[in-house]
């Protein structure tokens, strides 16, 4: 059997409830800090769930092993989503929950690769994660690995220069085994990312520099699925992207009505509430 | 409203007799360097014959491979080589992707496209991570007449700043070759300048038994008056005017430092030490941030303090035209160091 038809480690957990839990340990850290990109990881826990627990092969227990997946997390300051996932998948320890951006913590604010296993790469200057991606997949092929590369990144990631030259190399050196994950929640520091500076229509740019590109809700899980399945099998030389418009804080109403999601503002009150919120949405 | 404040050439201008005619320097020529054994393409050669027993060796460049000397490389071993194209940022971001595969990629551009261009990502994608991707730059300092945009005056000074980050200025055709094997072994990051072309071989005819040794200024010259302290090029410039100034009985040491970061300050501070002697450190780099403040910082800290003077580059944006004319023009051709050194002594 190809290990790539069947890679997520053989669970009995809905992929639903997975993410769920994602979003639960998103807001316990967001909550021991008071603060955090909660918003984002509230937005982009569908995909993580499916990222780890259906399309990534990989293994909780030796997250350097050679065969895995690679996961690029660009935007570093989603760390408090992939900690949580990673948490949910095993990687880290769930005891350390409680140290999220403390002192002398493995989890820090913006992820950095030194601090964390399972985090591949320092992200959090934008725009970094493509290019190296790049020479990820290259080297992965040098190698005759079958392994992807995941390279998550956002919308407003696409204001930078440096994505589209690493959009043009992944296309000119026919790097198909790398999958670009871009969350759009149209949401960047000074307002919606398509007023900031609109890198619409999206899809379209990524065909014209040679991409299989996609674009699906974020947060319909079924349709997330889909996507993922779709961008493994395309069988020819194109690197592949998935576009993916999410709500953030998706999942907890009161929040995602607030104005400024960027960095949400959550009083102190409202992690428990938050979590009242989401426990009552809780799936089997 | 338009901005007035820049200085601006546009008076006409008397044409020169054409017996006189002085031709802009271009990107692509081998410096010169009268008298000296020259070695073609050291780098490129050397990198080819390292990665035959070296299959982690890979190489890329941004449109720049021939004008780097990587092209030997990429001729002998196409399946090794990426060319980038113009696109500085993928090509340092890339070479972080292929190092983190185990790989030992050597990346190759201009030195004002690296340190300037490309610098937030050999920051974050490379030194922060401590990878061993080794970025090797022609046209270092002034090493061309096209002015600003192709003059990397600061590159050592961005670079210096960079944590982890191992930095080479060396001085010919003997450090280049026998430099390429050592930055492979070294496990981080390196950014080194490359003197490309028909490059002079002269370390080794003032020291036969000359070995490039990463972090170790060696003294090539013995002197009693003056202890120049030198880094790229500029060590056979100051040999040549060490002979000159010997012919007007000063007699000057050159310690040869190519290695910029991590800076050998044991020797540099035990010569200083010794006395007696005028310290002049001699760079074809700005005067700020590079070997000269590198040194002045090492001998204050450390309570040593001879006669100290500083040969570079103004801190300017350089003027355009042919390159002998414009080391005159700044001090770091050899009668501006003679010149200088005699004003001195």
């Amino acid at each position: 059997m190809n290990e790539q038809s069947h890679p997520a480690p053989a669970s009995n957990v809905s992929l639903e409830r997975r993410a769920w839990n994602i979003r639960r340990k998103a807001l316990l850290m967001g909550e021991v800090q008071g603060q955090g990109y909660i918003g984002q990881a509230l937005g982009i826990a569908d995909v993580l769930a499916a990222s780890y627990f259906h399309a990534m092969t990989h293994r909780p227990a030796d997250p350097e092993w050679e065969g895995r997946d690679r996961f690029l997390l660009s935007i570093g300051h989603y760390a408090i989503a992939l900690y949580a996932v990673l948490m949910e998948a095993g990687i880290l320890p769930e005891e350390e929950l409680e140290t999220y951006g403390m002192d002398d913590s493995r989890m820090p604010m913006s992820g950095m690769a030194s601090y964390t296993p399972g985090m591949e790469i320092t992200g959090g200057s934008l725009g970094h994660g493509l290019g190296i991606a790049v020479g990820m997949a290259m080297g992965l092929k040098r190698k005759n690995s079958d392994a992807f590369v995941y390279n998550l990144m956002s919308d407003g990631e696409l204001g930078e220069g440096s994505t589209w030259e690493a959009a043009m190399s992944a296309s000119h050196h026919k790097l198909n085994n790398l999958i670009c994950l871009v969350d759009f929640n149209d949401q960047q520091a000074d307002g919606k990312s398509t007023e900031m500076l609109s890198a619409e229509p999206v899809v379209p740019k990524f065909e014209a520099f040679g991409w299989h590109a996609q674009r699906v809700n974020g947060n319909d899980l079924a349709a997330v699925v889909a996507a993922f399945d779709a961008a493994r099998a395309v069988t020819d030389d194109r690197p592949r992207v998935i576009v993916f418009d999410t709500t953030m804080c998706k999942g907890v109403p009161f929040l995602e009505q607030r104005d400024i999601t960027h960095f949400v503002r959550v009083e102190a009150d409202e992690w428990s509430k938050a979590l009242a919120v989401l426990e009552e949405g809780k799936p089997a | 409203m338009t901005h007035n404040s820049h200085a601006r050439r546009y008076e006409p201008r008397k044409v020169t007799p054409k017996e006189d005619r002085v031709a802009t320097s271009a990107m692509i020529a081998s410096l010169a360097a009268e008298g000296y054994d020259t070695e073609a393409a050291p780098f490129g050669n050397a990198l080819v014959e390292l990665a035959k027993t070296r299959p982690e060796i890979v190489g890329l460049s941004a449109d720049l491979a021939k004008y780097t000397d990587l092209h030997i490389f990429a001729n002998a071993m196409p399946d090794r080589f990426y060319q980038m194209g113009m696109a500085e940022q993928v090509l340092v971001s890339a070479a972080a992707g292929l190092a983190r595969e185990g790989f030992i990629p050597f990346a190759t551009t201009y030195a004002v496209f690296a340190s300037r261009r490309a610098y937030d990502f050999i920051a974050m994608a490379i030194a922060e991570e401590n990878l061993p991707v080794k970025i090797v730059c022609a046209l270092p300092g002034l090493t061309t007449g096209y002015g600003p945009s192709h003059q990397a005056t600061e590159d050592l000074a961005i670079f210096r700043g960079l944590p982890n980050m191992t930095i080479i200025d060396p001085c010919d055709a003997v450090d280049i070759r026998q430099m390429v094997p050592v930055l492979a072994d070294h496990n981080g990051p390196v950014y080194s300048r490359l003197l490309r072309g028909k490059v002079p071989a002269v370390l080794n005819r003032y020291k036969p038994d000359y070995q490039f040794t990463l972090g170790k200024a060696q003294m090539i010259r013995e002197g009693r008056d003056v202890l120049m302290i030198t880094s790229g090029f500029m060590t056979m410039r100051a040999l040549d005017a060490a002979e000159r100034l010997a012919k007007d009985g000063v007699d000057v040491a050159v310690l040869h430092n190519p290695t910029i970061k991590p800076l050998d300050r044991e020797t540099i501070l035990a010569e200083a030490r010794l006395g007696g002697r005028l310290v002049v450190t001699a760079e074809n780099h700005t005067v700020v941030g590079g070997l000269g403040e590198a040194v002045a910082t090492t001998l204050l800290t450390n309570g040593v303090t001879p006669t100290f003077r500083m040969i570079g580059l103004p801190d300017e944006f350089l003027e355009a035209g042919a390159l002998p004319t414009l080391h005159d023009m700044y001090g770091i051709s050899v009668d501006g160091i003679v010149r200088q050194i005699k004003g001195w002594v």
